[in-house]
């Protein structure tokens, strides 16, 4: 996020190409990855606001297209099953996994990257490998432990585990941020007498803002996301997720309710989407310069 | 394993640090994080190693059989049916997920208009959740419906439709079909900030030497980019590897157990099937191989930062 693009706003060489040969080096390749990474988005949509005659009657309406768009199956979503309830949960679960996660974020960062005590750096690189050790080594024995706590089958359960991938990944994401900011803003402070809480809190923090919010949108969003411990943990209808909610209570019967699965994948990723789109420019560079470390 | 040598380390400083005062408030800044990753990552870490050397079920508390486990694995079909689906689709979509995501990392460093359009607009299959994406692909891979095979018999390429999920290569296919699609933004973004960082006067220099633009590929962007690719890819094999969600959502493992990964195996025996160990046992076969992939891209990053004259 501190450099910055050499290249970006000049024109480069690009001019020694004629342009209909950049027509078809660039922009139709571009365009093809365009519509294939967003046409499943455009596919959802069309389907979730289809009426169900021409869902499945491709010769006599064109798939492509929706002739009478209906709301009957965002409708059936949101008043006929527990849908919203699961959006609730899943709100509430990645609100305080995020917010459990930035503070222990914010402490650790803070003490690897600015105290330096003895190890640090060792700290450090554990905290990166324990980013490294995914989920799906993890969620048995996590299972077993949830169970013997007397949590199974209750949000506490996700909002307790969801941080052990969260934080390694926000505190990486901090001690990048933090390195940017000149080590001479809190040596004053230091000299003026403030204490290291009132260095974090009044000097670091308030600086660290675009930091704390892209550490914040990325773990929102894989709390949002996540899966196989939602699928474990959870087992009553009203504590799932909207992820483990969709696929396992909307697909039950043999006939498949594809309008209101689209409408539930789509409702369910507007909120990150949203989120996302928002910070968008934080995301990205915080993205690039925390793989760039 | 991370947290053993941190824990040990951080005893070592308290000793030596006190009186010291940022040695005491570090680790305790630090106490927070390392609860947490000590008692939901490292000790479950063990505990995982642990069940896989016992025969514990659902609800039974398990006694310890030593290797048993592993011995009953070793002679299971399905069991190294899934190691080599999991290294087809591991390799399969990483490759192409490298090949595509740098081509579009390509043309995205263009000069372009709606720049940052589409930067923002390529990045949405990543940030979606990856279980709602995949019902889409549900729907689009349907056997009866789906919207590719409609589109290429109103083509004439084919008569008729794709059974995409249901024959064992297909399947395979279409799986890893929606992981790479799931895949390429977040290599192209990493990369397209690679490449931003490559100054444009080494390109100029070299057409002017009469450098084609293959060559300039070749000996100045590809050598440029190495480091980053060996960090991005290393993310895009651990996670392609443990992959669980995905093949979830699409096959169940399905059809034959033709895409069964090692995760979705230990999730069926573990929890549907009640055998804990059995399932901890399958997600301990798969440290060697994260192993094995963390450290060769660790040595590989360090080669080239050799040959680039970086320091450590």
């Amino acid at each position: 996020m501190t450099d910055q693009p050499l290249t970006d706003n000049s024109t480069g060489m690009s001019y020694l190409d004629s342009l209909p040969r950049r027509m078809v080096t660039v922009f139709l390749p571009l365009l093809v990855f365009v519509f294939v990474l967003l046409f499943p988005f455009y596919w959802m949509a069309i389907t979730a606001v289809k009426p169900n005659f021409q869902l499945t009657d491709y010769a006599n309406y064109s798939p492509l297209w929706v002739v009478e768009p209906t709301l009957e199956h965002i409708k059936y979503l949101l008043f006929e099953t527990s849908y919203p309830g699961w959006l609730w949960n899943t709100m509430l679960v990645s609100f305080f996994a995020t917010l459990i996660s930035l503070v222990a974020s914010v402490f650790a960062a803070y003490a690897i990257e600015r105290l330096r005590f003895h190890g640090s750096r060792w700290v450090g690189l554990g905290i990166f490998l324990a980013y490294l050790v995914p989920p799906s080594i993890l969620f048995i024995p996590l299972a077993l432990m949830v169970f013997k706590l007397g949590i199974y089958d209750t949000k506490l359960a996700l909002i307790l585990t969801y941080p052990t991938f969260l934080v390694p990944f926000s505190t990486w994401l901090l001690m990048g941020y933090f390195r940017s900011i000149p080590y001479e803003l809190e040596e004053c402070a230091l000299v003026d007498g403030a204490s290291r809480w009132q260095i974090l809190t009044k000097v670091l923090l308030p600086l660290s803002v675009p930091g704390l919010i892209s550490a914040g949108i990325f773990s929102f969003t894989l709390s949002w996301n996540e899966f196989i411990y939602a699928l474990t943990f959870i087992q009553s209808s009203e504590n799932k997720t909207v992820p483990v909610g969709v696929l396992t209570e909307l697909v039950r019967s043999d006939v498949y309710e594809w309008g209101a699965l689209m409408a539930g994948a789509l409702i369910g990723s507007l909120p990150v989407v949203i989120l996302y789109s928002f910070f968008v420019d934080y995301y990205v560079s915080s993205m690039t310069g925390a793989v760039k470390e | 394993m991370a947290d053993v040598t941190a824990g040990s380390a951080g005893r070592r400083s308290w000793w030596a640090g006190i009186g010291q005062g940022r040695h005491v408030l570090g680790l305790l800044f630090l106490l927070p994080a390392a609860v947490f990753l000590v008692l939901f990552l490292t000790y479950p870490l063990g505990l995982g190693v642990w069940l896989g050397f016992t025969d514990t079920r659902i609800g039974r508390e398990g006694v310890f059989v030593g290797l048993e486990n592993y011995e009953l694995l070793w002679i299971d079909s399905v069991f190294w049916l899934a190691v080599f689906n999991t290294l087809l689709y591991t390799v399969g979509a990483s490759i192409l997920k490298f090949a595509l995501g740098l081509w579009l990392a390509l043309l995205l460093n263009q000069h372009l208009p709606f720049k940052s359009f589409f930067r923002a607009v390529v990045l949405l299959p990543w940030v979606v959740p990856t279980v709602l994406s995949a019902i889409a692909f549900w729907w689009i891979f349907d056997a009866q419906f789906s919207i590719i095979s409609w589109a290429l018999i109103k083509l004439g390429l084919i008569d008729h439709n794709i059974n995409f999920l249901g024959d064992t290569t297909n399947a395979r296919l279409s799986v890893i079909a929606a992981n790479v699609w799931r895949g390429i933004p977040f290599v192209a973004i990493s990369l397209l900030a690679g490449l931003q960082t490559i100054p444009a006067s080494l390109h100029e220099a070299a057409t002017l030497d009469g450098a084609t633009g293959w060559q300039r590929f070749r000996y100045i962007t590809l050598p440029m980019l190495s480091p980053i690719i060996a960090v991005v890819m290393t993310f895009s094999v651990l996670f392609t590897f443990t992959d669980f969600q995905l093949i979830y959502v699409l096959t169940r493992g399905g059809p034959l157990n033709a895409t069964h990964l090692m995760a979705t195996l230990s999730f069926q025996r573990a929890i549907p099937g009640g055998q804990l160990g059995e399932g901890a046992a399958i997600a301990v076969a798969m440290i060697p191989f994260l192993l094995s992939a963390i450290l060769f891209s660790y040595f590989g990053l360090q080669r080239r930062k050799w040959q680039q004259g970086g320091g450590d």
